[in-house]
C-alpha cells in the first residue's frame, strides 16, 4: 500500500472543514490542527455566561452552497425549517415588514412597492447566478491564463450576455459598481424597506449605503442565498453535518493544538510547528487562517518577497460588527409583533440615513449612537443553549471601529447602552429580562477567534479585494508563493458567509496540483 | 511637500530662490569652479565640469581627482534583524561580510527586476551603511515588514568626498592617514585628518586605486582645505573632478549606472523594460543558494531559461562618436539593440560604450555592427562601424588592487 499523501489544514471553520473533506475524499490523510479548545471556529458553540452558550458569531445562516451539500453526501441535521422568512423589518410603531426572497408584506406597504420588490429580487438573483460560474471556481488570471481560466471567462462572458439578455447585462453593468443608496431609492418609496435592504449590503463591511461597491456585497450575499441548500441552514448544523462526514472519511482532528509557524524549506512548505513545540511534517499545508496571520506570522516575510509582504499588509481588513449575546428570562415582545416570526432574523434600520449616520461614527474612529441591530432568538431553534424557561438573544451591531478612538475599555458599556436602548425602543422591557450579557467587540473577535482585524469575511469584499484580486494579486488561485502552502478561508475567492464555497475552490485547486491518488 | 523635500535637504539651506541644494562643500567647490556648469545629482547642486574636462579626467587617470559625492544617496541600517533584513534585500549573500568591509550589491522587486545597486558598508556593531544611486527609502520602508530594524535616510548628515587616482595614496597619507597602507579594496578604517575624525573606505566609480572620506558635514571644508593644501605646497597634482569626468572613467571601468544604462523597475512602465540582474551581466551577484530574498523565486526560474538580452561592454572601431547607436547583426541587417552609454577613452583610444543587445538562443549575436549618425561641418553622414563584445573592464590597472599602493 502507498503512503497517502499528508495533508494539514490550519483552522477547523466551516472552509476548513469542507476543504478536509473534499481532500479526505480523493485520499489524502488531512489532520486539521484547531488552536482553540473547541472545533467550528466562528461558527463553533461557546459558553457566554453559565448554562448560557451561544451559536458562535454567525446569526443567521442562509446554508451551505448546494453543491457542497450534494458532493460530500452530507444528511440533514433537524427538521427541515419551515417556508424561509429573510428578515423581519422592526418598526418602532409596530409596522413591521416582512420580507421573504420573493416577497414582501406588512403594514402600509403599497402595490407598487410588492411588485417593486418582486422584480427587484429576480433582478438580482439574475445576477448572482449570472456569476456563478465565477465563484464556485478559482477566479481566472488575466495574464497568462491556461485553458481553465479562458473557460472560466468564456461562461462568465456568455452568461452576461446571453444569461441575463441585453436589458439585464445592461443593467447589470449600471450599477455593478455603484452604491445601493441610489439603486434602492430608484426601485422603491417605502423607506423602510430600502433600509432594510441596504443592511443586508453593508452588515460585516466598513462600508455605508451611499458607498460605492455595496450594490456587489449585496449581489454577493444574493448569491450565497441563492445557491444555498435549505437543507442545512444554521451555523450549528453545517458544522455538526461537516464533522460528521470528515470524521467518517478519516479526518484527524487536533483541538488546542495552536501553529506557530509553518515549516518552509528552499521556498517549499513541509509542514507546520506547534505551539507546544511540536513538528508536524506534511506533504500540502492549507490555512485556513485569515490571510495577514497566514503570511505575516505563519510563514513570516523573510520566505516571502516584499512588494507582496506589502500588498498583504495593506488588505483592509478592520471588522466593524460587535456581537452581542444576551441570556435572558423571558422572549422579548417587540411591539405589534407576533411570537413565531421572532425565530426569524430581525432588523433595526428604520432608514437608509439612520444607516448611513450610524456608519459615519466608524468613519471617524467612534461607535454609533443609533446602532444598526441585526438580532435573533437562536435558543428557539435549538432550546440547548439556554435553561428552560430561558433564552439566548444574539445581536450584530454595527457600526463599531476595531479600535476606536477613546479606547474600548469605557467604551464597551456606552455601546452597551446604546444597543440596549435601541431595542427598548421597540421592545420596552427587555432590558429587565437581561440576566448576562456579552459583548464581542472586532477587537475581541480578531484576538478570540485569530482572525486579525476581526473581519467578518477576513477582508472587505471591496471590488479591489474581489475575484483575482482576493486576497491579493499573485495568491487569488488559493495556492501561494510557497510551494505546496495552500488557502481556503473566507479571506480567498469568493470571500466570508458560511458558504463553504472558498473551502471547495481550495480543495480543487489542491486536486489539480496533486491529482486524485 | 514631497516634492520639495530634496531641495530643503541641504543643511542650514534657506535659500527659496536656489533651486538645487548646496552640499557642504559648497563654498571650494564654488571657489574652484572656472567654468559654472552645474548639474543636479539627487537635487544637490553638482559641478559638471570645474575647468577642462580633459584636464579632470586625466587627472583621475594620472594624478589625483577629488569628488564631492555627498549626493550619493545613503541610508544607516541597523537594529537586532539588519543583517538578515539586508540579505533579504540584496541578491548577494552578505552573511559573511565582515566589519570594516564593504560590498557590491543590487536589488530586485518580486519580478527579479532590477531596483538600484549600490554598495553595502559594515560599520560594525550590527550597523550597516547602504549607498544607491537612486532614492530607496520607500523600498527599504517596504522591504522591513516583519523585520526588527531601524532605516535612517544619512544622506544629508554625511558628507563623503571621493578622492581617486594614481597618487591618491601618497596625497592621503601625506594628509596625515598612516594606517592606509594596509587597506584593501572594498576595506575601511577609521582616521584622523588634522584631528577630525573620519572613515575612509577602499572604494570608487573610477576603476582606479582611490578612496572616499566619510565626515560629519560640518568638517567638510576642513577636509577638503587639507588634502588641497598639498597642492598649494606644490607636492601633488590634485584637482576637482566632476560629473563629465565621472562619467567617462566609469564607463571604462565597466560599471553600470542605474536609470542610464537600463530602466530601473521601478520606473519601467512599458513590460519588459526593466532589467533581471542576468541581464545586466550581473548573475555574479545572485545567489539562488542563499536565503530567501526579494525576487529570488523569479530569478530562479529566469536562471533556467536561456538568457534573451544582455547589457554588455562594446568597444567600437573608428572614432566617429557612437551615441545613442542603433545595433544590428550585420551591416544592414536586423536591429538587435542599441548603445546606452559610450565615450571615447582618451586613454585606450578607441569608442567604449554599454549597449543593450538581444541575445539568441542565450547566445551572444556573432556579429555586432553599429550605424552611427554623425556631424561633418553641420552635414549629417551616416557610417557603419564593427562592435567587439568586451567581457572584462575596458580598462584595468593592477595599481587598483596592489595593497600598498606604489608610493610617489
Amino acid at each position: 500500500m502507498t503512503k497517502r499523501p499528508s495533508v494539514i489544514v490550519i483552522g477547523s471553520g466551516h472552509n476548513g472543514m469542507v476543504c478536509s473533506n473534499y481532500l479526505a475524499m480523493a485520499g489524502y490523510q488531512v489532520d486539521v490542527m484547531e488552536a482553540k479548545e473547541s472545533l467550528g471556529g466562528a461558527a463553533g458553540v461557546f459558553e457566554f455566561a453559565k448554562d448560557f452558550r451561544a451559536p458562535g458569531l454567525v446569526n443567521a445562516a442562509y446554508g451551505l452552497n448546494r453543491k457542497i451539500y450534494k458532493d460530500l453526501k452530507l444528511s440533514p441535521q433537524s427538521e427541515k425549517a419551515p417556508k424561509k422568512i429573510d428578515c423581519v423589518a422592526l418598526d418602532v410603531k409596530g409596522e413591521h415588514l416582512i420580507l421573504t426572497s420573493d416577497g414582501v408584506s406588512g403594514h402600509k406597504i403599497s402595490e407598487t412597492d410588492i411588485g417593486a420588490y418582486k422584480k427587484f429580487k429576480k433582478e438580482f438573483t439574475s445576477y448572482a447566478k449570472a456569476l456563478d460560474p465565477l465563484m464556485t471556481d478559482r477566479p481566472p488570471r488575466l495574464k497568462n491564463m491556461d485553458r481553465k481560466d479562458k473557460k472560466t471567462l468564456a461562461r462568465l462572458g456568455w452568461n452576461l450576455r446571453f444569461g441575463l439578455g441585453t436589458d439585464s447585462m445592461r443593467e447589470f453593468l449600471r450599477v455593478g459598481g455603484i452604491n445601493i443608496y441610489d439603486v434602492l431609492n430608484e426601485y422603491f418609496d417605502s423607506r423602510h424597506l430600502k433600509a432594510a435592504l441596504a443592511v443586508d449590503a453593508v452588515m460585516g463591511q466598513h462600508m455605508g449605503p451611499r458607498t460605492p461597491n455595496t450594490v456587489l456585497t449585496y449581489i454577493h450575499r444574493v448569491w450565497a442565498q441563492t445557491h444555498a441548500t435549505s437543507e442545512l441552514s444554521t451555523g450549528k448544523d453545517i458544522l455538526q453535518a461537516l464533522y460528521n462526514s470528515a470524521d467518517s472519511a478519516g479526518v484527524r482532528f487536533r483541538p488546542n493544538s495552536r501553529v506557530r509557524r509553518v515549516l518552509v524549506e528552499q521556498g517549499r512548505a513541509t509542514g507546520v510547528l506547534l505551539e507546544s513545540g511540536e513538528e508536524v511534517s506534511a506533504s500540502i499545508v492549507v490555512s485556513n487562517a485569515d490571510v495577514k496571520t497566514t503570511f505575516l506570522e505563519l510563514v513570516g516575510a523573510q520566505n516571502l518577497d516584499a512588494m507582496f509582504c506589502h500588498r498583504i499588509d495593506n488588505i483592509r481588513c478592520e471588522g466593524n460588527v460587535t456581537k452581542i449575546f444576551f441570556a435572558v428570562r423571558a422572549l422579548p415582545q417587540f411591539r405589534n409583533l407576533d411570537q413565531k416570526n421572532l425565530r426569524h432574523r430581525l432588523l433595526i434600520a428604520p432608514n437608509q440615513r439612520y444607516v448611513e449616520h450610524a456608519f459615519n461614527h466608524s468613519k471617524y474612529g467612534e461607535c454609533s449612537e443609533n446602532p444598526v441591530l441585526e438580532i435573533t432568538v437562536p435558543s428557539l431553534a435549538d432550546p440547548t443553549l439556554a435553561p428552560s424557561g430561558f433564552h439566548v438573544v444574539s445581536v450584530s451591531a454595527t457600526y463599531t471601529p476595531r479600535a476606536p478612538k477613546q479606547g474600548w475599555d469605557n467604551l464597551r458599556t456606552v455601546f452597551l447602552g446604546n444597543v440596549l436602548s435601541t431595542i427598548e425602543q421597540y421592545a420596552p422591557g427587555f432590558s429587565e429580562n437581561v440576566e448576562a450579557s456579552k459583548l464581542l467587540t472586532p477587537a475581541d473577535i480578531g484576538v478570540n477567534y485569530n482572525n486579525v482585524g476581526g473581519h467578518w469575511h477576513h477582508g472587505e469584499l471591496s471590488l479591489d479585494q474581489s475575484f483575482m484580486m482576493r486576497p491579493v494579486f499573485g495568491a487569488s488561485q488559493y495556492d501561494t508563493p510557497i510551494e505546496g502552502l495552500f488557502l481556503c478561508g473566507a479571506g480567498t475567492h469568493p470571500g466570508g458567509g458560511i458558504t463553504g464555497v472558498p473551502g471547495h475552490n481550495a480543495a480543487n485547486r489542491i486536486l489539480e496540483f496533486g491529482g486524485r491518488v | 511637500m514631497m516634492r520639495s523635500s530634496s531641495i530643503k535637504a541641504g543643511p542650514d539651506h534657506v535659500d527659496f530662490k536656489e533651486v538645487l541644494a548646496p552640499t557642504p562643500f559648497q563654498d571650494r567647490v564654488d571657489s574652484y569652479s572656472l567654468t559654472q556648469d552645474w548639474a543636479s545629482w539627487n537635487g544637490y547642486k553638482t559641478a559638471k565640469t570645474y575647468d577642462t574636462l580633459a584636464s579632470e579626467y586625466f587627472a583621475i587617470r594620472s594624478t589625483c581627482g577629488v569628488m564631492d559625492l555627498t549626493p550619493m544617496e545613503k541610508y544607516r541600517v541597523g537594529g537586532p534583524d539588519a543583517l538578515h533584513f539586508l540579505n533579504r534585500l540584496v541578491t548577494r549573500d552578505i552573511s559573511g561580510l565582515q566589519p570594516n568591509r564593504v560590498t557590491y550589491v543590487v536589488w530586485c522587486n518580486d519580478e527579479g527586476k532590477v531596483l538600484d545597486d549600490g554598495t553595502i558598508f559594515s560599520l560594525g556593531g550590527g550597523e550597516y551603511r547602504l549607498c544607491s544611486q537612486h532614492h530607496q527609502l520607500d523600498w527599504l520602508l517596504i522591504s522591513s515588514l516583519g523585520f526588527d530594524v531601524t532605516i535612517e535616510e544619512e544622506t544629508h548628515s554625511i558628507a563623503a568626498l571621493a578622492v581617486q587616482g594614481p597618487t591618491s595614496y601618497s596625497v592621503l597619507s601625506a594628509a596625515g592617514i598612516q594606517e592606509l597602507n594596509g587597506l584593501k579594496p572594498f576595506g575601511m578604517i577609521n582616521a584622523r585628518v588634522n584631528g577630525i575624525e573620519c572613515m575612509v573606505s577602499r572604494t570608487g566609480f573610477t576603476g582606479d586605486l582611490g578612496y572616499e572620506i566619510w565626515i560629519d558635514p560640518s568638517n567638510a571644508s576642513a577636509i577638503w582645505d587639507a588634502i588641497f593644501a598639498l597642492k598649494e605646497q606644490g607636492l601633488f597634482d590634485i584637482r576637482p573632478t566632476g560629473l563629465g569626468a565621472l562619467e567617462m572613467v566609469r564607463i571604462e571601468a565597466g560599471f553600470i549606472l542605474p536609470g542610464d544604462d537600463f530602466n530601473t523597475a521601478e520606473t519601467a512602465i512599458r513590460a519588459d523594460h526593466d532589467r533581471s540582474p542576468y541581464e545586466l551581466g550581473l548573475g555574479w551577484l545572485v545567489n539562488l543558494q542563499k536565503c530567501y530574498f526579494t525576487g529570488k523565486r523569479a530569478l530562479f526560474a529566469e536562471f533556467a531559461r536561456p538568457i534573451r538580452r544582455k547589457l554588455v561592454r562594446l568597444s567600437i572601431e573608428g572614432n566617429k562618436p557612437p551615441k545613442d547607436a542603433f545595433l544590428y547583426d550585420r551591416k544592414g541587417g536586423g536591429r538587435i539593440g542599441t548603445i546606452k552609454s559610450c565615450v571615447w577613452s582618451p586613454i585606450l583610444k578607441t569608442n567604449v560604450s554599454m549597449a543593450d543587445i538581444e541575445y539568441d538562443k542565450g547566445a551572444p549575436p556573432k556579429q555586432i555592427w553599429a550605424e552611427i549618425y554623425y556631424q561633418k561641418e553641420l552635414e549629417w553622414r551616416a557610417t557603419w562601424a564593427q562592435c567587439r563584445l568586451s567581457i572584462k573592464p575596458f580598462w584595468v590597472h593592477q595599481r587598483s588592487s596592489a595593497t600598498p599602493p606604489q608610493k610617489y
